[in-house]
């Protein structure tokens, strides 16, 4: 299937977002994926906003399954979270298990007066009550197929389709 | 024979000794408790990993340091901890410590960290348990202490961060030290160029050359150069027989002082594991001096329990 280029996706997620940041809104990008729009949207936006990072391996609920996620990044929010306007930042949504975790895990930072989220594709298939309040693209991905996010060595964001167990 | 310590897909289930662990594992380890060190500037120091497991903290010899950081560090991951000190329970009425294992795991236990004076004993019991319960030894006998050896290397990585360019003294009673034996197998794993041992032939393993390290019986000779120094305890309560005329000459010719130190890098860091005997294997102003990191250690122990606890469960 023909697949979006990734950074007019993250143009026209800006062009969403803009309108609706307020003064204290602070971006979360969730590793790494997250992380890479989190920044790009930032420069979009003048690189004024605080912004922060989350690795949610500490939170999957597939903990029991699979045990610990190697190569953990340490999360880093070096702001206030209570009180605040925060954008949670992911590359693709799909069962919403992973921002259940992101959820859970900024709550033990703070308790913030708000959290939007923001994904650069929505390929449907939830598990969990969970929506989208900015989405660059919605595609219809094949259930067995993993749509993934790259980063170029130049810096640009690259989307790619990979079949399950190969 | 397997590593007892790995189930079938090469994973850490149970840790027991450093000694047989790879590269990449302890790389994991090193890795995972940094991430975790950020959670005690967090406004909830908790995370979800351990949730609803039962802890049992089984220590059948004496430890405050060691038993408080495994019991924060399983708070830490959201588990349930009970801290049980046999040496005046159940063992004293004549229970087998199988018997003690079978009845606490009847209660559940999902983890268990064990302190034993016989060498072997968390191995008996890995052996022992089902698969999905988990075994982290905390100090058997005068074989291993591998979360003591897996906190030196953490913080020996904080401040010097590459192993590979380093030189490493470790100096005091190896004979009788635990802690020496598993730091040594972690510094030669992770390509640590030279690992020296400073002591008296009597306080030294025989053989202890075969381990890989440098042997120096003169102090001043040995911490020439040297990047960091790892000061041992003299194990008063394990001396059999006469190894040392007294503690005051072992202080002379082994005791660190700020002189002595002086011979190391400028830059170099001092370490102990703890328990110190001022005035016996270190001097004061050294233990509270500009080079020791004596007390990060002690705050490292906790985001290492944590690492080792949440791989080994989670596997």
């Amino acid at each position: 299937m023909q697949l979006p280029d990734a950074e007019e996706l993250v143009a026209e997620l800006a062009r969403r977002m803009r309108p609706k940041l307020g003064p204290g809104t602070a971006l979360v990008g969730i590793l790494t994926g997250g992380a890479w729009i989190a920044e790009k949207l930032n420069a979009a936006f003048g690189g004024t906003l605080p912004i922060g990072t989350l690795d949610v391996s500490f939170y999957r609920d597939d903990f029991e399954e699979i045990g610990l996620h190697k190569e953990v990044k340490p999360s880093s929010i070096g702001f206030d979270v209570a009180g605040r306007d925060i954008v949670l930042v992911d590359d693709v949504l799909y069962t919403g298990r992973t921002v259940r975790g992101a959820m859970n895990e900024l709550f033990d930072y703070g308790r913030p007066a708000s959290i939007r989220l923001a994904v650069l594709v929505d390929r449907g298939g939830r598990e969990l009550p969970v929506a989208a309040d900015f989405v660059g693209a919605s595609l219809a991905v094949p259930e067995n197929t993993n749509l993934h996010l790259e980063r170029a060595a130049d810096g640009k964001l690259i989307l790619s389709l990979h079949p399950h167990n190969a | 024979m397997p590593n007892p310590q790995l189930n079938s897909n090469g994973e850490l289930t149970h840790l027991l000794s450093i000694e047989g662990l790879s590269r990449d594992i302890l790389l994991h380890i090193l890795d995972t408790a940094k991430s975790f060190a950020g959670v005690t500037e967090r406004e909830v120091k908790k995370l979800p990993l351990l949730r609803g497991k039962l802890v049992f903290n089984l220590f059948f010899e004496p430890s405050t340091r060691t038993r408080t950081t495994f019991e924060i560090a399983a708070k830490r991951l959201s588990a349930d901890v009970l801290n049980l000190n046999i040496a005046a329970s159940s063992q004293t009425k004549g229970e087998t410590l199988l018997d003690t294992i079978d009845n606490l795991a009847a209660m559940h236990a999902d983890l268990f960290v064990v302190r034993h004076a016989q060498s072997g004993a968390p191995y008996l019991i890995a052996r022992h348990l089902a698969p999905h319960m988990h075994v982290i030894n905390a100090g058997d006998g005068r074989h291993a202490h591998p979360t003591q050896g897996l906190l030196d290397m953490y913080t020996i990585r904080h401040y010097k961060q590459d192993f590979t360019r380093l030189t490493v003294a470790i100096v005091g009673d190896v004979l009788h030290s635990r802690v020496a034996r598993s730091l040594i197998h972690a510094l030669t794993t992770m390509g640590t160029p030279e690992v020296r041992v400073i002591g008296p032939q009597t306080l030294l393993p025989t053989h202890v050359e075969k381990m890989g390290v440098r042997v120096f019986h003169d102090m001043e000779e040995g911490l020439k150069g040297v990047d960091v120094v790892m000061m041992l305890r003299l194990q008063n309560e394990r001396m059999r027989g006469a190894l040392l005329p007294s503690a005051q000459e072992f202080f002379k010719t082994y005791g660190l002082t700020a002189e002595k130190l002086a011979l190391a890098r400028p830059d170099a860091i001092v370490m102990h594991p703890g328990p110190m005997n001022r005035g016996v294997e270190i001097d004061s102003s050294v233990a509270d001096g500009p080079h020791s990191v004596i007390l990060p250690q002690v705050t490292f122990g906790i985001a290492v329990r944590m690492a080792v606890m949440s791989i080994v469960a989670g596997n």
